[in-house]
């Protein structure tokens, strides 16, 4: 986290006059596709230099709410600013100066990979020559010099999300948006993008992306809203959510197939809260060692047991009732 | 970060089509060799078929033949006119319908500051380069055969193939941007594109056909297209028939391109 970003903590409305310095403001923002409301009013900012994330699960609403802030899915309703301006009428402007990672790879399979951010850089009016340089600028830093001249079909899952990175970042975008930019990958490869995306940080760029994954929100977010069914159910840094929804520890029992309801009884008394998964238990604690001694007092003996800290996963089987990855 | 209230200059739509002029050069660089087979070589074997071959065998009188003093000179006309329409729908089926489902081209462009009508605009310009060369080739060949009555017939004629393309691919592009999937084009191929290329008169007088099956033919843009180039290569231009048919097909080039660039709007914008 930049220490020179100003904390303001603000949560909604109430700077509304200073909106134009926010890179992302939405207020009651709606998405709806015939009868479906996949967004249902929701407020966000987004402010400069910051890293955000919208934690959810598949179907939550995050990747509509993209498209609206990437001008290219026109809101149902609500107010948007992208970059202090209107995504319905200054569509072109705004995508100008962002980024996009889409979720599903539009890379174009019939171009070598160079040629995918030159033609692309080319949409954005970047003079021939100095695209040229930008591609081989890009390639250096997503790793994929050596590839230049490589079929795009010839590339890793890994390889195909790093090129799109480096095409969103063709035209030097002050605003990036990535759709899920680690489904998908080996942990090897996910590492290497969140490299990636740090560096892209420190430079200032602000960073919007979406993840249902609980690790790359607490590794790459400063600032996060968690989405269920088109609503943001909690707003703040992964810290302050997971202090404020959940214990410091939890503890997790694994029993017989099918005994985890029926014992879920016995131990209600030792946390906090207790969660019933349908493989295992989840106490919630301050102390989970000390929990987890009780548990063996009590004469059950778990078949496998842990003792670890509250993560996002946590937080948002709190809040929804429902765990994130299904 | 301080400019971010800042208004930017619009970005015109002149500038946004050429900026994908880099796209279409590579694909046409990579097309080409496929392309100029069915655009240049199935036109002379047509020709040399239809309009050598098969017409050494027709003695008609010519006043039946709409002005042709042969059949070669009868049905080149037509075959020019529906190789137009052939190359501009094969353009904007199959593969406006992979750039939306396959390889979702479209999306990756919308990405940046292009929208779906700056990317229709430079797709039809891509096809009427496609239209403009072919056709400018296959007229070649007929001026060599001796079909055609004066250089300026010959290049109204080259224009209007242009118009004749544009006609279709506009139509196609808005047809291909509602389609869910490939299937429908086997059904059109079958029911618009080859009944037009059998019956517009291209191969024979619409005059032939019974009255109801007349009244069709003269419906269908192929006709308009086949009828006003015949007339200027022939050098028997009817100036108020010509008319009607610039007319309508520039009507149809007009709605067709509005609804591809409003269809596709729409498809992109889910």
């Amino acid at each position: 986290m930049s220490p020179s970003q100003p904390d303001t903590g603000v949560k909604t409305g109430q700077h509304a006059a200073e909106a134009p310095a926010l890179m992302v403001r939405a207020r009651e923002l709606r998405k709806a596709y015939g009868d479906f409301e996949a967004v249902r009013g929701i407020d966000v900012d987004v402010r400069p230099g910051e890293a955000f994330g919208f934690l959810g699960p598949n179907g939550a609403g995050k990747s509509s709410t993209m498209r609206m802030i990437a001008a290219v899915s026109p809101p149902s309703g609500g107010d948007l600013r992208v970059l202090g301006m209107d995504p319905a009428t200054q569509g072109p402007e705004i995508r100008s100066r962002i980024g996009v990672c889409p979720q599903e790879d539009t890379l174009d399979n019939e171009l070598n990979v160079r040629d995918n951010l030159v033609v692309y850089g080319r949409y954005f009016g970047i003079p021939r020559k100095e695209v040229a340089e930008r591609a081989d600028e890009l390639l250096s830093f997503v790793q994929l010099a050596d590839r230049a001249k490589a079929k795009v079909e010839d590339l890793s899952g890994g390889m195909k999300r790093r090129l799109t990175i480096a095409r969103s970042l063709v035209n030097r975008p002050d605003l990036l948006l990535l759709d899920e930019p680690t489904t998908g990958l080996d942990p090897q490869a996910r590492h290497l993008l969140w490299d990636r995306l740090f560096r892209l940080k420190q430079q200032g760029v602000t960073l919007v992306l979406t993840t249902h994954y609980m690790d790359e929100a607490e590794q790459l977010c400063d600032r996060l809203v968690v989405m269920d069914a088109g609503r943001i159910v909690a707003e703040g840094s992964p810290l302050e959510l997971i202090r404020e929804h959940s214990t410091r520890e939890v503890a997790e029992l694994r029993f017989g197939v099918g005994e985890h309801g029926a014992l879920a009884e016995k131990v209600a008394d030792l946390a906090e809260r207790v969660e019933v998964l349908p493989d295992r238990l989840l106490l919630y604690t301050s102390d989970g060692e000390e929990a987890l001694a009780r548990v063996h007092e009590r004469g059950l003996s778990p078949v496998a047991f842990l003792v670890r800290r509250s993560t996002l996963e946590d937080v948002f089987l709190r809040l929804t009732g429902r765990t994130l990855v299904d | 970060m301080s400019d971010v209230a800042t208004t930017p200059r619009r970005i015109g739509r002149l500038d946004l089509v050429g900026r994908q002029l880099d796209y279409w050069v590579t694909v046409y660089k990579r097309t080409w060799r496929g392309s100029a087979v069915s655009s240049f070589v199935m036109p002379l074997l047509y020709v040399t078929a239809m309009g050598v071959l098969l017409g050494g065998f027709i003695e008609q009188d010519p006043s039946t033949l709409e002005g042709a003093t042969t059949y070669l000179a009868f049905v080149a006309p037509g075959l020019v006119a529906a190789h137009a329409m052939q190359t501009a729908t094969g353009e904007t089926m199959w593969p406006v319908m992979a750039m939306i489902k396959w390889s979702r081209t479209y999306y990756a462009m919308t990405a940046t500051p292009l929208r779906p009508s700056d990317i229709v605009a430079a797709q039809l310009l891509f096809v009427t380069f496609r239209v403009a060369t072919a056709c400018g080739v296959f007229l070649l060949v007929l001026a060599a055969f001796g079909v055609f009555a004066s250089p300026g017939g010959l290049l109204l004629a080259w224009l209007a193939q242009i118009l004749i393309g544009l006609a279709f691919a506009t139509v196609f592009f808005a047809f291909s941007a509602i389609l869910k999937n490939e299937s429908g084009f086997a059904i059109v191929y079958r029911l618009v594109v080859i009944p037009q290329f059998l019956f517009s008169g291209a191969f024979f007088p619409i005059g032939n056909l019974p009255p109801t099956l007349e009244w069709l033919a003269r419906l269908t843009p192929l006709w308009h297209g086949v009828d006003l180039t015949r007339m200027l290569l022939l050098g028997t231009v009817d100036l108020p028939l010509a008319l009607v048919h610039v007319a309508y097909l520039g009507a149809l080039t007009v709605l067709g391109w509005w609804f591809a660039a409003s269809r596709l709007t729409k498809r992109l914008a889910l």
